[in-house]
């Protein structure tokens, strides 16, 4: 129990959508261990989404228990969601979800803003080292519109770091990106995962599932397969392979 | 949240969109601006009435007929018995501490004389008049004692009358004939201005009180008011009451019975002018205010458009950790820094206006602290106000409906 992150009890959504009631999710139990790699596989509309959004406190289930850290979230109040979503996890969007017209450092900081137990004294400092881990201190003055879409999602990225989350969530995160880009901010992943930080992830692609330790493969709000994955693309080679192939293509 | 980093985030956000920031702005900019003006014109005008009232005349009381209160109920002016004379002469002779007296006899009509003819005011009064109303003449001489007793057919024009009738030659001598009746021009008077209630003091013929009772009124003459300047200041309270123990001698009243006229320093005259410019300043405000509240409901109109705008914003701050009331409370900072901001720009405006009315135009603003504090917290309870329910629905918004909306 000691490294069990997550453990869901009969996990459920259902939305009511006028008359219907959609089952999202149905009865899911899953444990996720401290240090793990996890992409979530599935067609849209296998409930993926959903489980994200129930994983990361952005919403509530409608039955069952899932207990973060130990902390059974079904009994909290809002309030104390806003406090899970800034002190245990970060989150990574498909669209980056930057704000525009304010630069990176200041879009990294927002967390460390709504952190009403400032752990933090300097939050540009915090902010800065953050950017840095992810290669763009060279860029911390820079607004999204001046960053490619790489570089705004490890803007993205320093910002669901900031402040040194348990869980990363991370939902599609490069569904905008071209395969080169996707790999280097894969790489970034492992290389976050490997430093002990715990990385959910949806995808939709097979390939990149392969850089995840564990696949969870869901379907009509059920998890049909769940596999751990004993030899995991390197996205540091794939990165190699990738740059040495466009060498000899020029 | 620290109030500054609050503080940081709306300005920071007001700033992002500098042009809407002051179109929405403008509106409480126009509401302060026009209140504190409005006001302040109120009470410029205010402060005239009371000059002018202290310059009607050193320690002026007036004695109208007529009980103010009578038993209870106001019966109004000339309910009763008139002035006669009787009244005037009694005064002059039987009071003690005053400098001088002179009834008041009114009339009006048509006067022909010089290049054309003019409507105006005419006033029958006695010799004491020009010291009594500290009216000093222009040119020429007022009527004396003798001209009362006799009659004489001689006036004393205002320069409102000179202007129109005499624009190119000097008056005093020439004869001019009010309602057909023949007079000789003995003299001219100063210019005073306007009045309190915007006429002019300078449209206006003097004669000798009994000449214009006689032989312009005839039947219907009647004495409006006598006027009656004390000694000096101190000694009114003591006037009053001679004159009061005079009158009613005069009319005859028995013990008990009420008095039949009023008598009215000048404090009781400045009271009742400048209740009635308050009234006007409390109008002008009133509909001043009113465009303050529109105002108000721009920077509404503008913060609903933001929010929805910013759904995305409020999702990523959501995701983040912001809570509901962090939402609200950015909103609603906004709201108040963009309506205080618009009043502290407002009550700079007004100064301007009121600068360009005291040195370019007639007009009188004077802008007291009060009215900027008031106009100031208006406007910010109007942020409060009209921001409070953009920034409700801003902090009732759903974080993955918001971060999902496009």
């Amino acid at each position: 129990m000691e490294n069990t992150l997550i453990k869901t009890v009969d996990l459920t959504k259902t939305y009511h959508v006028g008359e219907i009631d959609v089952h999202a999710l149905k009865s899911v139990n899953i444990t996720i261990n401290k240090g793990e790699f996890v992409a979530i596989m599935g067609a849209s509309g296998s409930g993926k989404s959903t489980l994200m959004n129930l994983l990361g406190c952005l919403d509530m289930p409608t039955s069952g228990d899932y207990f973060l850290d130990n902390i059974n979230t079904s009994k909290l109040v809002q309030n104390e969601y806003a406090n899970i979503r800034n002190q245990k996890i970060g989150f990574v969007f498909q669209g980056f979800n930057l704000l525009p017209r304010t630069t990176a450092l200041e879009n990294v900081e927002l967390p460390l803003m709504y952190d009403r137990l400032e752990k933090v004294k300097d939050h540009q400092k915090q902010a800065t080292e953050a950017l840095k881990k992810v290669g763009l201190a060279d860029r911390m003055h820079h607004i999204p519109s001046q960053l490619s879409g790489g570089q705004q999602q490890r803007v993205a990225l320093a910002r669901a770091l900031v402040n040194q989350p348990s869980l990363i969530l991370a939902d599609e995160p490069t569904g905008n990106l071209d395969s080169v880009t996707s790999v280097e901010v894969f790489n970034l992943f492992q290389k976050l995962n490997d430093e002990g930080i715990t990385i959910i992830m949806v995808t939709h692609e097979r390939d990149f599932a392969a850089f995840a330790k564990r696949i969870v493969e869901m379907r009509d709000g059920k998890v049909i397969r769940d596999t751990i994955i004993k030899d995991r693309l390197s996205a540091e080679e794939e990165l190699k392979k990738a740059i040495a192939a466009a060498e000899i293509a020029e | 949240m620290k109030a500054k980093i609050i503080l940081k985030v709306a300005t920071r956000s007001i700033l992002k969109s500098r042009m809407r920031s002051l179109l929405t702005a403008l509106g409480i900019i126009i509401g302060v601006a026009a209140v504190v003006v409005m006001v302040a014109i109120g009470d410029g005008a205010q402060q005239k009435v009371e000059e002018q009232i202290a310059s009607l005349g050193s320690n002026l009381i007036i004695i109208t007929p007529g009980a103010s209160n009578s038993g209870g109920v106001n019966r109004g002016m000339g309910t009763f018995n008139r002035f006669t004379w009787e009244d005037v002469d009694k005064i002059k002779n039987e009071a003690t501490l005053i400098k001088g007296v002179t009834p008041i006899v009114f009339s009006g009509g048509q006067v022909i004389g010089g290049v054309g003819n003019w409507f105006t005011r005419i006033q029958g009064v006695s010799p004491d008049y020009l010291d009594i109303r500290s009216w000093p003449l222009e040119s020429g001489e007022f009527f004396t004692e003798r001209d009362i007793m006799a009659r004489s057919k001689v006036c004393v024009l205002g320069s409102d009358i000179v202007k129109n009738l005499f624009p190119n030659s000097d008056p005093v001598g020439q004869q001019i004939r009010i309602r057909s009746v023949p007079f000789k021009v003995i003299g001219v008077l100063k210019s005073k201005g306007q009045s309190s209630v915007g006429t002019s003091n300078d449209d206006i013929i003097l004669a000798p009180s009994r000449t214009v009772g006689d032989r312009l009124s005839g039947d219907h003459m009647r004495i409006g008011s006598i006027q009656v300047s004390a000694v000096s200041s101190d000694r009114i309270p003591a006037v009053i009451a001679e004159l009061k123990s005079i009158m009613r001698e005069s009319h005859k009243l028995t013990q008990g019975e009420e008095d039949d006229f009023t008598i009215q320093d000048q404090s009781d005259i400045s009271e009742t002018a400048t209740a009635t410019s308050r009234i006007l300043t409390i109008l002008l405000a009133s509909v001043a205010g009113v465009s303050l509240v529109v105002g108000g409901i721009g920077i509404m109109n503008i913060m609903l458009v933001s929010v929805t705008e910013r759904t995305r914003e409020i999702g990523i701050r959501l995701s983040v950790g912001a809570r509901a009331s962090d939402i609200l409370v950015q909103f609603l900072t906004e709201a108040i820094v963009l309506s205080l901001t618009g009043g502290v720009i407002g009550v700079l405006l007004s100064f301007l206006i009121a600068y360009i009315l005291n040195n370019y135009t007639g007009q009188t603003a004077v802008i007291k602290p009060q009215i900027i504090m008031i106009a100031f917290g208006f406007a910010g309870a109007i942020g409060i106000f009209f921001g409070f329910y953009p920034a409700r629905k801003a902090s009732a918004l759903n974080p993955i409906d918001a971060l999902r909306y496009e």
